[in-house]
């Protein structure tokens, strides 16, 4: 390897390690982290809204052939959620745009995400991972009051 | 070289076959941009659905394609670097397989019996002749490796134990043994867990390890479609773009591939940040091995640039002190010899710069939870496969079926414009899709029913724009297509001038240094595969006893009633 090589292949990794502690330090430091495996709530097969404080929710969404339970949902603004999703059928996606959740529900599993809800406005939520014949319906949203 | 007429055969044969595939697959990339700005109001046109045509613009482009013609391009590389015959039983076998393993698959997707997109995630399942029909294709696409390279190869190695092998065939044969390894788990998800449900011989898969077992291949298909690219990179377009260029270094490039066979495995959990069931941290984990895949395309990127540079300069001596301005003598739009090829080369290189960007902002961890799913994903992988593969393998196609056949290539005009337009149109299209996807416009969807439709609740005008864009963007990237495609057919069809050769253009090295840690591919191949199989034995262990709870029944995508399971036990909901 030349010195322009080398030069290269140095400038090429330090980039990557200055993303990657970046991405790091987001996850570890700020709390912006991606879902992980969690096993102390079981699949559920209802939908529900739960209000634990005035600002306190929490949210069980069920995906299914072609709708979200609950459908619309409205809170106070300034709310925190802690957002649980399962699906009943196959693979659905769970996207709230404006936000940083972003989630799978796979059958059999249940994924986590906290969000807090700052603006009042409307956050549509679609679904992103095709689902059948109905999937472009797929669809609800939070109202922030 | 000559060339033995049944070998001719098959491999004008393959490339063939794969491009008449395309032209169904790119129609239906044109139906997509149409459906999705709702241009076309409608769940179905001309008797395909939006789904069943997603489905047939994902198989036939980026399964059955790439994976024919990179046989193609091994046969060619294999037996013109090691002048060694092919065996025409072999080669037969697996191109019969091949076809059939289409055909099946494709009579399951043109009559509705298997829209389940290219991922084929279950619980939804397909008819089993898709399954099956795939793994013919797949096991015929394996057959030439073990039955004719590899004994090639392992002979010419005796016969030159002093020397290095050709850097094509070192780069071909680490791509297709990278692909048998990458193999064992989707034939692992197909046969134990996909197929017995199609079949009915089971009720229940469990769909996160499904999912798990096919990006631990879906990754590394990406490189297996990407590397025969980079080794047509290293070999053929330094030598063409001056008529007589030089690779920079032939040990950096063995370096990217050896890499490329590390790496390419332990990564695919980027393709699983947003999924329940697996720890976080080894998604970590996988997240910085992706960024270790990052380097040897990095490394390539230098190589390529430094060739082109070298070859330029030794031809325009007086740009010896020049920085930028040799760039200006590349010919980028060239009918003189070989150098229309270059057209393709330099298109799909700019393409693959703006993919290699979007690739890392993907794999970067959280970052993804902004783009998964969202149209930011073919947005990318569009400039990749879509920019630089397809762009170098229709180049290649049109440069070997004109050699094989002895023909001259007809319209060459419009062989250099293609990729050009091709080129213009895969921005545009990456621009619109990106941008869009950051703003949460989904992938996968028949948006122009819903959420682009002015009469519908869910009505998000903040798409429109982006996806009229997208609409203008395809229509040039057909047009782009319908001219390489005049060329293509034109030369196929003209009538013989020359016998019929097998040639391919090959780049001497500047620096040839030995690296012998290099040359023995058996310790490397050995620790690649090691390394997979830990990376993957913590999320496969969360998939299958931590985080899932039960098993799913299959369902089609027609309804949300299950098919597998008998109506008596679904009662217990």
């Amino acid at each position: 390897m030349d010195r322009a090589e080398r030069t290269a292949l140095f400038t090429a990794v330090t980039f990557l390690g200055i993303f990657f502690g970046l991405l790091v330090y987001a996850a570890k430091g700020m709390n912006v982290d991606v879902p992980t495996c969690i096993t102390d709530v079981k699949p559920f097969t209802e939908g529900k809204v739960i209000q634990h404080a005035p600002n306190r929710y929490e949210i069980h969404y069920l995906a299914r052939m072609w709708y979200f339970e609950p459908s619309d949902v409205e809170i106070p603004a300034g709310s925190t959620v802690d957002i649980y999703l399962t699906s009943a059928d196959v693979i659905h996606g769970f996207h709230i745009d404006g936000t940083n959740v972003n989630l799978m529900a796979i059958p059999g599993t249940v994924a986590y995400a906290r969000v807090k809800f700052d603006k009042p406005g409307v956050y549509h939520i679609v679904c992103h991972e095709y689902c059948g014949i109905g999937h472009q319906d797929m669809a609800t949203k939070i109202v922030v009051k | 070289m000559r060339v033995d007429s049944s070998i001719r055969t098959v491999i004008v044969g393959e490339i063939v076959f794969a491009i008449v595939l395309l032209i169904f697959g790119i129609y239906h990339g044109l139906m997509q941009v149409l459906y999705r700005a709702g241009v076309i109001k409608s769940m179905s046109f001309l008797g395909i659905e939006y789904y069943q045509g997603l489905t047939l613009h994902g198989v036939i482009n980026v399964i059955v394609f790439t994976t024919i013609v990179i046989v193609a391009l091994g046969n060619a590389v294999f037996l013109y670097y090691l002048q060694k015959p092919l065996r025409p039983a072999v080669q037969w076998t697996s191109f019969i397989m091949m076809v059939v393993g289409t055909l099946m698959a494709a009579w399951a997707m043109f009559t509705g019996k298997a829209n389940v997109l290219y991922t084929f995630y279950p619980p939804l399942v397909a008819h089993w002749t898709f399954y099956v029909g795939a793994a013919l294709l797949l096991v015929g696409s394996v057959i030439p490796l073990f039955f004719d390279w590899l004994p090639n190869y392992v002979s010419w190695r005796r016969e030159n134990p002093d020397k290095k092998v050709p850097l094509a065939v070192y780069g071909m044969l680490i791509n297709h043994i990278m692909w048998v390894i990458m193999l064992v788990p989707v034939v692992i998800e197909v046969l134990f867990q996909l197929l017995p449900l199609s079949l009915g011989l089971v009720q229940e898969v469990n769909p996160s390890l499904a999912r798990t077992l096919f990006w631990a291949f879906g990754h590394p298909v990406v490189y297996f479609w990407l590397l025969p690219a980079y080794v047509m990179l290293y070999t053929v377009l330094p030598k063409v773009v001056t008529g007589d260029g030089k690779l920079y270094s032939d040990g950096a490039a063995r370096l990217v591939f050896i890499l490329f066979l590390i790496f390419s495995f332990p990564v695919g959990l980027h393709h699983q940040f947003t999924e329940p069931g697996i720890t976080n941290n080894y998604k970590l984990i996988h997240s910085l091995f992706t960024f270790g895949v990052a380097v040897p395309s990095m490394l390539t990127a230098f190589t390529v640039a430094a060739s082109l540079e070298y070859s330029i300069k030794s031809k325009y001596p007086e740009l010896k002190n020049s920085l930028f301005y040799w760039w200006t003598k590349i010919p980028y739009i060239s009918l003189e010899g070989d150098k229309w090829l270059v057209s393709y080369f330099m298109a799909g290189l700019f393409l693959f710069f703006v993919g290699g960007v979007t690739g890392i902002i993907n794999a970067s961890y959280n970052m993804n939870l902004v783009v998964h799913n969202t149209s930011f994903v073919p947005g990318h992988f569009h400039t990749t496969v879509g920019g630089l593969v397809t762009l170098v393998f229709l180049g290649m196609s049109l440069y070997l079926v004109s050699k094989l056949t002895g023909k001259d290539i007809k319209f060459k005009g419009l062989a250099v414009i293609a990729p050009w337009l091709w080129w213009q149109g895969m921005l545009i299209f990456e621009y619109a899709m990106s941008v869009a996807g950051i703003h949460g416009f989904p992938r996968r969807t028949n948006t122009g029913l819903t959420y682009l439709n002015p009469d519908s609740p869910l009505y998000r005008p903040e798409w429109v724009g982006y996806a009229e864009l997208s609409v203008f963007a395809g229509v040039l990237i057909v047009i782009g297509f319908v001219l390489w495609a005049i060329s293509f057919f034109g030369t196929l069809l003209s009538s013989p001038v020359r016998e019929p050769v097998l040639e391919l253009p090959s780049a001497e090295a500047y620096h040839d240094e030995k690296m012998p840690a290099l040359q023995k591919l058996t310790p490397w191949v050995v620790f690649s595969s090691l390394l997979f199989l830990v990376s993957y034995i913590p999320p496969l262990y969360d998939v299958t006893k931590r985080g899932v709870f039960f098993d799913s029944p299959g369902y089609n995508d027609k309804s949300p009633v299950p098919i597998t399971k008998p109506p008596a036990s679904s009662k217990s909901e």
